[in-house]
């Protein structure tokens, strides 16, 4: 598809994650003041309003709030999903125009593994079908993923003999194996039981601390974003508008309870719900 | 809270256990009795239902003892054999099954294009469901007197009528199984920059095959339909008939067993599409992919 990524795919082909495009000075995704309008039958919605952030190589930055403020929206307009009346997302400088396998998105639903393809076909299929790599580079890079999740035992298995868990991690090692510039997650794990969900977590960090892809995550959960980000984007109640970023880079799940982590669950909580309702309501 | 003034439990000890190490319990498995093990064969489930229907009906035949009405299923057997053998049957089959290959193909073809144009063009969609609602209940076999003054008396009149019939409830099928292919597979399809033909070839198809293939089918047993009954009107113009001019002519001699024999082959022959092809086609795929049960 693309003939310069393609160029560039092939001569590393296994090599662990090459932060693409972007130079080591500026951000690689900017976002700059960016509208978000959807309509339904009845109504034209809002979802964002004049949201701008930078994301820089490496980040885990995390869009963080109630469920309405349009931070899926976000998600998907960087996607290349839904374009923003106003405003526009650059990526290592070009502005994003429709979807493209240099974003790959993770989605929440289970349902996004092609039930047709086995696992590893599923991890395999967007790398030949962009013609980044030919079908045996593909398998071999497919199967390298796939130990990174510690799936290698179910290659030949169809999606719908896996649990919930394990097909998010076949879909994160499909979206890591195609080695995005920027790798989008809705919300991941919010299907998932809370144990797997803490497994998942973790899992997410060790491989982050292995390859440092940029990762830019969806979530509603205070704690989760703490555990994962390094930076999080607060978002205000519907319209979304950026109410904070924050630093939170030095959490793990042994700070949970620390001092230093309620503190800042604290102050995030405050920060999302005073302003709306005076606030008991926890996260 | 309000409190809850419900009967204190007894107050408990706490327990631990010890596991067991999982490796020493081994499979838990029981295995089957040989009856179990027989009925879950499914043909032996159906064979039985088959050996029932032909057992009630050379019951009834040989005592209603009219073989100009109801010949027996020896009857109607022996019949058949000696039409495939020594009569002209099988070329009979032959030649309805060249048609209606022929017709169940283009038909197919023709459904697939029309429903890859309606999901990649919102004109399209509008086209296919217009043209579905207006032809779909429209029985092939009205067409015939259209189609055999257009196309005369000859294969090609009877091509257009299976055409007809095939194509709507394919396509109609087709599209609703486009429709209903959730909107996370298919951003997840886009998500790898995949557009027009390769998007619907490679995400639509494979997504919507439960849907696909009961349309399959349907256009299967619609063609199949559709040509007998045509042949039925077509053959007494016609040298070179098929199943249904084979039947036809039969029933003109008062060879009753004949007609069963016919009808029987009519049968044979969706059976084996159906349980065979079609069943091999789902395991292949929809039931294999979890899909289908």
């Amino acid at each position: 598809m693309i003939s310069a990524s393609q160029g560039k795919a092939s001569t590393t082909i296994v090599s662990s994650h090459a932060p693409s495009p972007a130079p080591a000075v500026g951000p690689l995704l900017q976002a700059r003041d960016v509208t978000l309008q959807y309509k339904t039958r009845q109504h034209l919605v809002t979802a964002t309003y004049r949201v701008s952030f930078d994301v820089h190589s490496g980040d885990r930055f995390i869009l963080l709030g109630p469920s309405g403020c349009g931070k899926s929206s976000l998600l998907k307009s960087i996607g290349g999903y839904l374009s923003p009346v106003e405003g526009s997302f650059l990526l290592a400088g070009e502005p994003v125009r429709g979807p493209g396998p240099d974003r790959m998105m993770v989605f929440q639903e289970f349902d996004q593994l092609f039930a047709w393809k086995t696992v590893l076909e599923n991890v395999a299929f967007p790398l030949t079908v962009t013609g980044r790599c030919s079908p045996r580079q593909a398998q071999e890079r497919a199967l390298l993923y796939l130990s990174k999740v510690s799936l290698s035992k179910f290659r030949d298995s169809y999606p719908h003999t896996l649990s919930g868990g394990m097909k998010q991690r076949v879909a994160i090692a499909r979206a890591m194996a195609m080695e995005p510039a920027i790798l989008l997650m809705d919300e991941p794990f919010a299907a998932l039981d809370a144990l797997t969900r803490r497994r998942m977590q973790d899992e997410l960090l060790e491989l982050w601390d292995s390859t440092r892809f940029t990762v830019l995550f969806v979530t509603h959960s205070i704690e989760e974003a703490i555990l994962i980000g390094s930076r999080i984007l607060l978002l205000s109640p519907h319209p979304g508008r950026v109410r904070a970023e924050l630093n939170c880079d030095h959490f793990g799940h042994e700070d949970e309870g620390g001092e230093a982590f309620t503190t800042l669950q604290r102050r995030v909580h405050h920060m999302l719900f005073n302003e709306s309702h005076a606030g008991t309501s926890h996260a | 809270m309000p409190k809850v003034t419900a009967p204190a439990s007894p107050t408990r000890a706490e327990i631990e256990h010890i596991l067991v190490p999982a490796e020493s319990i081994g499979a838990v498995e029981r295995s089957l009795s040989p009856i179990e093990r027989i009925t879950n064969l499914d043909w032996v489930r159906r064979g039985a239902i088959l050996l029932l229907l032909a057992s009630t009906w050379e019951g009834y035949a040989r005592y209603l003892d009219n073989p100009l009405l109801l010949p027996t299923f020896s009857a109607t057997l022996k019949a058949l054999s000696s039409a495939a053998m020594e009569g002209n049957l099988l070329s009979r089959v032959w030649g309805s099954l060249q048609v209606l290959l022929l017709g169940y193909v283009l038909g197919v073809l023709l459904a697939g294009a029309l429903s890859a144009f309606a999901v990649s063009s919102r004109f399209g969609g509008d086209l296919l469901s217009t043209l579905t609602s207006m032809f779909n209940p429209l029985p092939a076999i009205a067409l015939l007197p259209l189609s055999m003054l257009w196309f005369g008396l000859g294969m090609p009149s009877l091509v257009f009528v299976i055409v007809h019939s095939v194509l709507w409830p394919v396509a109609l099928n087709t599209q609703t199984g486009f429709l209903a292919v959730s909107e996370t597979q298919r951003m997840a399809g886009r998500n790898y920059g995949l557009t027009g033909l390769p998007y619907v070839w490679r995400i639509l198809v494979p997504a919507a095959f439960p849907s696909i293939l009961a349309g399959l089918k349907i256009g299967w047993a619609f063609a199949w339909r559709t040509l007998i009954a045509a042949e039925l009107v077509f053959g007494v113009a016609s040298r070179s008939g098929g199943l249904g001019w084979f039947i036809f002519e039969h029933r003109n001699e008062l060879q009753t067993d004949y007609v069963f024999a016919g009808l029987m082959m009519v049968i044979l022959i969706g059976l084996f599409v159906e349980e065979v092809i079609f069943r091999t086609i789902a395991h292949r795929t929809v039931v294999r992919w979890g899909l289908e049960r």
